[in-house]
């Protein structure tokens, strides 16, 4: 009770712009972590190294006075090299698909390092015209607006363009190879190739994700993805229990699945906001986030295992 | 004029110098004519499906060479020898892409030997094609076209595997066991479905089966396979005129009276 009546309402609210524009920007990440996760059906690790990796060469270019727009396509570019080394690891060299992104995400961290030169480096909102910022979401109406409408427009092109890419004949031979190696072999496809591609574009996006957070945060950290996969899984995981019966059988499915990946962003951060309102400490963040993970994960398996009697 | 298929001394042994070392093809040598169906039996452990897989490239042989219409494809990886090859397996799983729309599976297959390029995966002009080539099965799935292909049950996903087999005529199908997983009836319907494709399309094939019934009464051609070579080989008049006892006793002759398995007996 003594917990309940210190808790002020007010002070939740005042965190849900910057919660949901965390979980907007994180929900371009949750977008490439669908693709390897459910799509390829490949458990990509490298996440948690090339978001840093966008996030470290944003900010270098960004302060050597190279536009931020420009920036993150140069982020979303070194995320797709990130992809793709962990894709010839796995396909030409033969390493089982988590340990190639381990070992990705492990030389990443000192290749972050040296992009950066120490452990974190800043940019200052007020010295470059960042595409966006936490400054941004305290400024006036007008700002407020453009700032979230903008981000909001900027991820619906994305998804729109995941959308068109994900049906032509290359992001068929994606899918095909991510469900039935088997039959896209058969049907000669080159799945060496396309678990190459897959890789690249995840992780692209999640380069694109890391310069994004960058230039919101005004920093880059070296330590800035570690855990993302858990915040991107979790993403997926949620979009999917609270949206999937309603994405299913639409003539845009697959859209609709897309946004309900970002919306799950969004609301793991808000659930975080309100479990850090509750003042549960912040540092026991990432194991309650994992222990929500594997609960989800493990739904599909008891439900297989025990029927309806299982967890509904 | 060319053969369709030369099989060239094809010799494959799995799990070399371990204990668990199998000879599966040991010198096996064929040639197909243009447009032969030809059945293949043999006990288990035989080579039927591995010499199915050798010609697909599943895994790379040890000896010999495998050539279709002229062109040497020993040395091809198994997505590039897919422009040469239909093929249907025996888990009604494996041959499509469940989570993928009955479409995009056959649009998926009608694209096989191209690259994939970023053009629309599927087209409208193919849609309508795929809707004729649908009712031709009779099962009701052209009204199913963005029906996930997982919903289907296992005849109805061999079925359309056969269809995507033949979409992109191949200059040989493989049928490998394709409707041993199947029950009796939908299993003839299957059967019934293959002939008719093979026929329509002029295609040359090789069907792998348990069931000698099924080896006689399919395709001009017959072959039995023991360890991992053929020891029979009948056509033409010859082979309408077998029985299943024939069979049987040929099975005997070769392996000392063990060989015909009571799955043999039983199918």
């Amino acid at each position: 009770m003594v917990l309940l009546f210190s808790l002020s309402p007010m002070s939740l609210v005042r965190a849900m712009p910057g919660s949901c524009a965390q979980g907007l920007i994180w929900g371009i990440m949750a977008l490439g972590v669908y693709i390897t996760f459910r799509l390829l059906d490949f458990a990509d690790l490298t996440v948690d190294g090339s978001l840093a990796t966008g996030g470290a060469v944003a900010v270098m270019l960004i302060r050597a006075g190279v536009s931020p727009v420009f920036a993150l396509i140069v982020a979303f570019a070194a995320g797709m090299l990130a992809g793709f080394v962990t894709g010839i690891l796995h396909t030409a060299l033969g390493i089982p698909g988590i340990l190639a992104s381990i070992l990705t995400q492990i030389s990443l961290y000192s290749i972050n390092l040296n992009i950066m030169g120490k452990s974190n480096q800043a940019i200052n909102v007020d010295q470059y015209r960042l595409v966006v910022s936490l400054r941004y979401i305290s400024g006036d109406g007008k700002m407020r607006f453009l700032f979230y409408s903008g981000l909001i427009l900027g991820i619906l092109v994305l998804i729109g363009i995941l959308y068109v890419y994900f049906g032509t004949e290359q992001g068929q031979a994606i899918r095909a190879t991510g469900c039935n190696q088997s039959m896209a072999k058969a049907q000669g496809i080159n799945t060496n190739f396309h678990t190459v591609l897959a890789l690249m574009i995840s992780n692209g996006l999640v380069g694109l994700c890391g310069g994004l957070y960058a230039q919101y945060q005004g920093a880059a950290d070296v330590n800035m993805g570690r855990g993302a996969i858990v915040i991107g899984l979790a993403a997926v995981i949620i979009g999917e229990v609270l949206f999937g019966k309603l994405c299913v059988g639409r003539r845009f499915t697959f859209a609709y699945t897309l946004a309900a990946v970002v919306a799950g962003a969004v609301i793991y951060y808000i659930v975080m906001a309100f479990v850090l309102w509750l003042k549960m400490p912040s540092d026991d963040m990432k194991l309650f986030s994992a222990i929500v993970v594997a609960c989800f994960l493990s739904i599909p398996y008891l439900k297989d295992k025990y029927g309806k009697k299982g967890v509904a | 004029m060319a053969y369709a298929l030369e099989i060239k001394d094809v010799y494959k042994t799995f799990n070399a110098g371990t204990i668990n070392e199998k000879a599966a093809l040991n010198g096996l040598n064929l040639n197909l004519n243009d447009g032969d169906f030809v059945t293949i039996i043999g006990g288990n452990g035989a080579g039927k499906s591995t010499a199915l897989n050798a010609i697909a490239g599943v895994w790379p042989i040890d000896k010999g060479s495998i050539i279709i219409d002229g062109s040497d494809i020993t040395a091809l990886p198994e997505h590039v020898r897919a422009k040469f090859l239909g093929r249907v397996f025996q888990d009604p799983m494996t041959g499509t892409a469940a989570t993928m729309s009955i479409e995009e599976n056959m649009a998926i297959a009608a694209r096989r030997g191209k690259r994939r390029t970023l053009k629309w995966g599927v087209t409208k002009s193919e849609r309508e094609k795929f809707k004729k080539l649908l009712q031709t099965l009779d099962l009701g799935l052209e009204d199913r076209l963005s029906a996930k292909v997982g919903l289907l049950s296992g005849g109805q996903r061999q079925a359309v595997t056969l269809l995507m087999a033949s979409i992109q005529k191949p200059s040989l199908l493989l049928l490998d066991e394709h409707t041993a997983a199947l029950d009796p009836k939908t299993a003839a319907k299957v059967l019934e479905l293959s002939d008719k494709i093979i026929e329509e399309n002029h295609l040359t094939a090789m069907m792998v089966t348990h069931n000698m019934k099924d080896a006689i009464a399919h395709g001009n051609r017959l072959i039995m396979m023991h360890e991992g070579r053929i020891i029979y080989d009948v056509s033409g008049e010859e082979k309408r005129g077998l029985k299943v006892s024939d069979l049987l006793a040929k099975f005997e002759e070769v392996s000392g009276g063990e060989f015909a398995n009571d799955r043999m007996i039983l199918t």
